[in-house]
């Protein structure tokens, strides 16, 4: 149980980094669902498998389904990828890196000083008791603000009729095409009409 | 993706808290945090979109002004 408890961590924290390090971002969510995974696997070896399984379902499942679905829809291209690596210079990370490298070697001197305490699993019921008990008017704010958070997204992402009409494919593609951003070749450029010879260039 | 870590890590402390003193209640406080963070997913996505679609670019220097 120790071991894979250990492996589960190194898997988090490794994959944790190389998210953070990542110029794609496509790359970087494959690296968060693989960390959100080892942070299950910790969870049920800490005796927690509702929060666990809980872990899997909503982060790993619906919020991640969440992010891929903008990414792929937005689709920014190698002119952010070299934004982005031109942004990663030793210069801005390094002062950032040393302070929680020394919170780390805290956290690690306040764990060995204190003996380690001994798990054992809360089930679900308990959880369920305890979040419909106590914790009731917790449960009420978090469907509040849960509400909120549609309503709003609905807000900021509704565009109005009139803007829907005058965007059309092509003009679309001029813009990104002005902006530098990438073409999507497989969706909307087909839609593009291509140069028509002028027919009219020899009559005056 | 960075607030997601964040997050994600607050909760992990709340649930070791928890099996630390054999309580509940880190369970249900990573639950909120859980709701907490899928709303605000949501919302900065939508945000995000939004911003695609005024500057055709998500880089948030070109979105300095703020307007009514």
């Amino acid at each position: 149980m120790l071991i894979i408890f250990y492996v589960a961590a190194a898997i988090a924290i490794i994959s944790t980094v190389m998210m953070i390090t990542r110029m794609n971002a496509v790359h970087a969510l494959l690296y968060l669902v693989v960390s959100l995974l080892a942070v299950a696997i910790v969870f049920y070896v800490l005796g927690a498998p509702f929060v666990a399984t809980l872990e899997v379902i909503i982060y790993a499942g619906a919020i991640m389904v969440l992010f891929i679905f903008v990414m792929m829809m937005l689709n920014l291209g190698e002119r952010a990828i070299q934004m982005e690596r031109s942004w990663v210079n030793p210069g801005t990370w390094v002062g950032p890196a040393i302070l929680a490298a020394a919170l780390l070697i805290e956290l690690g001197f306040t764990l060995s000083a204190r003996p380690a305490a001994q798990t054992h699993a809360t089930d679900p019921k308990a959880v369920a008791l305890s979040l419909y008990g106590p914790y009731l008017l917790g449960v009420e704010l978090v469907s509040m603000l849960l509400l909120a958070g549609i309503v709003g997204a609905y807000h900021i992402g509704f565009t109005g009729p009139e803007e829907k009409e005058t965007v059309d494919a092509t003009k679309l593609d001029r813009e990104r095409t002005l902006a530098g951003g990438h073409l999507v070749h497989a969706g909307a450029g087909r839609i593009a009409v291509p140069p028509q010879r002028d027919i009219y260039a020899d009559v005056d | 993706m960075s607030i997601e870590v964040m997050l994600n890590a607050s909760g992990l402390g709340f649930v070791v808290a928890g099996a630390r003193w054999g309580q509940t209640d880190g369970q249900v406080m990573f639950l909120f945090v859980l709701a907490m963070a899928a709303a605000e997913v949501s919302v900065g996505l939508a945000l995000v979109l939004r911003l695609y679609h005024l500057y055709k670019s998500l880089d948030v220097d070109a979105s300095s002004l703020l307007g009514g």
